[in-house]
Order: structure tokens, then sequence, then C-alpha cells
């Protein structure tokens, strides 16, 4: 099994006529997903690559049942996207899109709330559930269908951890990036909620960084109750405070989000830390190994 | 982005949060006339710089003859301020600003942040005032109070009595109307401008019970600027690093750090995470520099230019995780930037990743003499290699 999407999965790529929309649905299409559908408004009645294309995403799910969107729209029109999405009934979205002004999020938040839909992201590199779908735009030949969830706060750090992970024998049930911004859809708890059902899910790797307090709360949650192996790394120790690390949600600000404070806590919480990236892979096969 | 305290100040004054009288000036004959203007004894000098902790840097003067405003003026301008929160070479002064001093009766704390958890922002409002609000938070929260916006109904009337009906002893009643005219302001500041956070510390009720920011602190969030043109024009550019400057130009997010290892990564986690390999290995990183997760070969070019700008760099690590970036396009850019700018120092590189195979090939058949790691673990083995020969 995987969550939140798998190969039944019926894909709308939103802005499927910009450059990166129409490279990202190509590559996944050739990873094996279903792209039912593609919106751009204003160029509904067309179609790319035999690909249907909508002015929106209402007539999308009308008419090809997609469920899941993949959006492509640039910053500026982003938060619409979403809130479309949802409206529109689409059960799991996920925006690709960098740099959408954090006030913009705070109304698709609130919107959200409303919502049975789950976003993912924004600014992530998506979700891949290896040999069945990927909704988004990580590079699928490193990843192995397997038993282990990653959620991660980032992109290519998360290739990284996936590439070491496959090496080491082990595959992945689902692998979420769930993003680099400050307020996003879902956090790591809402995941891990997701892979503590998931029969075939039986350790997760959770990739952090610097900023927030969503490691620290994820900590409290999987000490609680989670009951699985988990394996943690925090990237960030050497960051400077105040200072903005690419994601505009890394950054150590009123003397929160310290990548040592993180760390910290996902021990007290009995969670194994990786500190050198390079061992993550090992140091993953030994903990599965011995659960 | 960040904006000075006197451009904070004209924005709080045209929103309605008083601030008291003052003007910016450059030189020490601009300061001779402008005390002559602002009402005093006493005045206040302050040094316009973006790092907080001024006032311990001693980049806050208090004076009380005309002839001291101008001396501390001097005594600023064109001098680095070091604070607690720039590095031990600290920033340079190019601008001060002169205001009349105030009689102060009481001080608060008033800010608005994003709360992340919440996804919403975050009125902040204490009774201690002047202090450090980050030691207030940690030692002792009872004394921050927040109140959380709800985006459709936006500040509410009743969420600013909800703050300032704590205070013990109550202010005035005209003190309590500004005060929380103030808080409805702070928050309109907030939304129109697209700031990720307002801070007015202290915020004060004078002895003649007028409520006015001393301080003013505005950062208008980076993702908003395409629509912040005015803001834009605020930035002053003279607050940075000369190689930051030239990587916002080629959209690079590139931060110069105190080491002597320069590192280029695709994607900011694993920048983060290559910084903290070097330092594992025992190096100091000297800068954060993420090209970006779907990087051109010109932006690579100009990133690895950047690096080897930096003199004080010893030895470079590139490493790149191909996802979008194909690898073959990053050994191009390196190769580009080679061609303009001679490397005397030890390269290593380290592909995975998307067509990695040919991105090898392009560097091994090249001129260019680098080191070649197949993983993580072996790319910092050799940082560390490099840094031993260097030391």
């Amino acid at each position: 099994m995987s969550i939140l999407v798998d190969e039944n999965s019926r894909v709308v790529v939103q802005g499927i006529t910009g450059k990166e929309g129409s490279f990202h649905a190509g590559q996944m299409i050739e990873y094996g997903t279903r792209i039912a559908a593609g919106v751009t408004p204003g160029k509904g009645g067309t179609s790319l690559e035999e690909i249907p294309v909508f002015n929106t995403v209402r007539e999308a799910v009308e008419k090809e049942g997609a469920n899941v969107s993949c959006i492509f729209v640039p910053p500026p029109f982003a938060a619409d996207a979403i809130i479309e999405a949802a409206a529109a009934g689409i059960e799991v979205i996920v925006c690709i899109t960098e740099g959408i002004p954090v006030l913009d999020m705070v109304k698709v938040a609130s919107f959200l709330k409303e919502k049975k839909s789950v976003l993912i992201g924004p600014n992530c590199p998506g979700i891949i559930s290896p040999g069945k779908t990927k909704v988004g735009i990580m590079p699928g030949p490193i990843h192995r269908s397997g038993t282990m969830g990653v959620i991660s706060r980032s992109g290519t750090l998360t290739y990284e951890v996936v590439d070491q992970l496959t090496k080491a024998g082990l595959g992945q049930s689902t692998c979420i990036g769930v993003g680099g911004d400050p307020i996003i859809g879902t956090s790591f708890i809402d995941h891990l909620k997701r892979f503590k059902e998931d029969p075939e899910t039986e350790g997760v790797v959770l990739i952090g960084e610097i900023g927030g307090t969503a490691e620290e709360e994820a900590a409290d949650y999987i000490e609680k109750e989670f009951g699985k192996p988990v394996l943690a790394f925090i990237a960030g120790r050497t960051a400077p405070p105040g200072r903005r690390m690419g994601h505009a949600g890394a950054i150590i600000s009123g003397g929160q989000g310290k990548a040592e404070d993180k760390i910290r806590a996902l021990q007290d919480a009995e969670i194994t830390v990786v500190v050198n990236l390079a061992d993550l892979g090992s140091t993953a096969a030994e903990v599965m190994n011995a659960a | 982005m960040k904006i000075h305290e006197y451009q904070a100040k004209d924005i709080f004054g045209k929103s309605g949060i008083p601030v008291p009288n003052g003007q910016v000036v450059a030189s020490s004959d601009e300061a001779t006339k402008v005390c002559q203007i602002i009402n005093g004894p006493p005045w206040v000098v302050k040094a316009q710089v973006h790092a907080g902790g001024r006032g311990k840097g001693g980049g806050v003067k208090v004076v009380h003859y005309p002839y001291e405003v101008v001396t501390a003026a001097e005594s600023l301008l064109g001098k680095a301020l070091v604070t607690p929160q720039t590095g031990s070479e600290g920033v340079k002064v190019h601008q001060v600003l002169i205001e009349e001093g105030v009689d102060i009766d009481r001080e608060f704390y008033l800010g608005m942040v994003i709360n992340r958890a919440k996804a919403r922002p975050a009125m902040i409002f204490s009774q201690a005032g002047g202090m450090t609000i980050e030691e207030v938070a940690s030692q002792t929260p009872e004394l921050i109070w927040t109140e959380y916006v709800e985006p459709t109904a936006g500040w509410m009337p009743h969420q600013g009595r909800n703050l300032v009906y704590r205070l013990d002893p109550l202010p005035s009643p005209g003190a309590i109307r500004q005060l929380m005219a103030a808080m409805a302001s702070i928050y309109k500041v907030f939304r129109t401008l697209d700031c990720s956070l307002v801070e007015v510390n202290p915020l004060v009720i004078t002895a003649s019970g007028r409520v006015l920011a001393l301080d003013a602190k505005i950062n208008i969030d980076d993702n908003s600027l395409f629509r912040q043109k005015e803001i834009l024009r605020l930035d002053d550019s003279s607050e940075k690093d000369p190689l930051e400057l030239m990587a916002e130009k080629y959209n690079l997010n590139y931060i110069r750090l105190g080491g002597n290892i320069g590192a280029m990564v695709n994607g900011a986690g694993l920048a983060m995470a290559t910084m903290d390999v070097i330092k594992l290995a025992g190096a100091e990183p000297a800068n954060f520099l993420d090209v970006g997760g779907g990087a051109s070969e010109e932006m690579i070019t100009k990133g690895f230019e950047i690096i080897l700008q930096d003199k004080r760099v010893k030895a470079i690590l590139i490493n790149i995780f191909g996802g979008i970036l194909r690898c073959d396009v990053l050994a191009r850019g390196v190769l580009k930037a080679a061609e303009n700018v001679h490397i005397e120092v030890p390269l290593i590189v380290r592909l995975e990743g998307t067509n990695v195979e040919e991105g090898r090939k392009i560097l091994e058949e090249s001129n260019l003499d680098f080191l070649v790691a197949r993983d993580l673990a072996e790319a910092a083995g050799l940082v560390a290699k490099q840094v031993n020969k260097v030391d």
C-alpha cells in the first residue's frame, strides 16, 4: 500500500502549458502516472500530447474524474489555483510552486480548514509511491518500491536520502516533500498518522531543517503514539540565525528553529538522529534490521 | 527584505502610529542643522543599520547638548558598528537618526509576526517593553500575550481589548484608546505591505499620556516583493555583502559565512546539509549557495564565479544531486566559469542523479583539474584532506 496517492490516482496538472508544467507532465507520464487532464485558463479545448486541457479545474473533475492535482502555476496566481482545486473537490493537492506570498498562504490555510482536501506543499518536490505513481518533480529512477515512508521539508536533500535508502536495500512505500515554506498545507504529524495506519510502511525517515517547530511537534507525537521506528535528519546545524537559508521557512528567528533544539527534542523522544548525512543509508539499514 | 528604522517610522507616521520627531542625517554638518530643528534636550542619536541589538553595541546615544549631538553622529557615521547580531567585523553606519528625547512613563513590546503552526498573523503584546523579547519569551512566557488574526475578519477591536485590558495598572482611557489604535494600524501595515515582521520595542506611554513608537522594525516577505514595488525602493544595497548582492542579481541563494570552504549545491536543504558535512569533516563553510533545483547553465556559471571571487576560499566542494537540474548542464556551467576565472584552489566534485554519467564525462574530458567524489562521505573526506593540507 501507499498513502494518499496510488496507481488509480487521476492527476490534473494546473499550469500544464507552461515550461515547468509541460516538462514535468511528460516526466510523470513516463513514470506511469495517470495524467487525466491539464488546466490552463484560456487554453481550454486544446490538448497537450493527447492530454485534454481545460479552462478550470472544475471541468477537469467533471469531465475526466481528476482527484489529484499537481500545481505549477506562478507564485502570484498559485494561491488561487490551490483554492480552485479544493473548491472543485480535488482530494490531494500537490503545489510545487516556490515563492507564494506568506499572507496568500494564510488565506489558503483558512479556506482549507473547511475542506477535506489534503494540501502537500507549496514549495515542495511532491509525492511519489514508487512503482505506482509520481505526482511531482523528483527523479523517478532513484526510488524503489518498499517499506520505508519518507517525509521531508526539502527537495534535493530528499533525493539524496532516497538514493541512500535505495542503495542500502531499503525501498519506499511513499515519499512526501511537505515543502520549505513557513506555511504549508500538511506537516510531519499529518503524514506520520497516515504512515502509522499503512500496514506496508514499516519505518519512517523524517528530514527536517532549521526554522519553525514542526520537528519538535513531530517528536512529541512519535514518542506518544507512533509505534514504528523513525530515523531523523536535521539540516542546518551550521546555519547562522536570522538568515533565510534558501527556503523561505528555513530561518532561525526569535530564538526559535535551531537545529540543536530539534535534534535534542527528537533524541529525547528516543528517535535515531543521523548527524552526518553521509551515514543515513547505513544507519537506516541498522535501525530497520534491529526492528 | 529589511528596511531601516527611519524608513519604518516614516511608514508608521503615515499609518497613524505616532513616532517622535526626528530626522535622518548622513554627515555631521547635517547633524548640526538638524539639532536646531528637533526639540531637545535630550536628543537621541541612533545608528541606522539593519542589524538588531544596536543599543548593546553602542549604536544608540542619548545626549543633552547640541554639540554632543554632532559628536555622537560623528562617532557613529562611517564607523563599523558591532552588535550581538553582526559578525565581529560589524556593519558600517552610513546614516544616523536624530530624534527628540521623550519622557517615558511606561514601556511595552508590540509586534506582529506569522505564527507558522496556526498559519495566522499573531499580535504580540507585553508589558516587558524595551527588553529582548526572545529572552522574555523563554524566561517569563506569562508576560507575553498573543492574539491571532483570522484573515477574513481581520484585526478586530475586541482583540485589542483582550490585550490592553490585561495591563496592570490600567493606563488612562486616552492611552488605552491610543494603544488599541496602534494595534489596528500595525495589522494594517502588516497586511498592506506584506510584512513578515512589524515590531515596536519599546512602544511607550509618555509622561504626558501620549503613546509613541520609540523604535520601529519592518521586514517584508521576500515572496511578496513582486507586488510591493514601492517598498523595493527602500532597499539599501550598502547593507549587503557585495557577493550576496551579485548573487541576488542572478537569483541565486548565496549567504556568506565565516569559513574557507566554498560550496555550490542545488537545493536549499542539501546546501545546508552539505555545510554541516563540511563542518563535521573538521572544516568551516565559507558560504551557503543554493543554485536552485532547476538552475540554468548561466546560473551555475555565475554561482561558481561568486565562489571564486571569495579570496578566503581555500577549497571548493560542488555537490549536485541532479533532479530537474541535469548533471550535464552543471558540468558545462562549471567549465564556462573556469574559462573566465583561473581556479587556484582544489576543486572537489560530487555528482549524482539525472544524466550523471554525461556530466562526469564532460568534466573528465575537459582540462579542468578536480577531484571526483563518488558519494557524500567521500566528498567530506576529500574536503577534510584538503583543509589539512592548507593548514
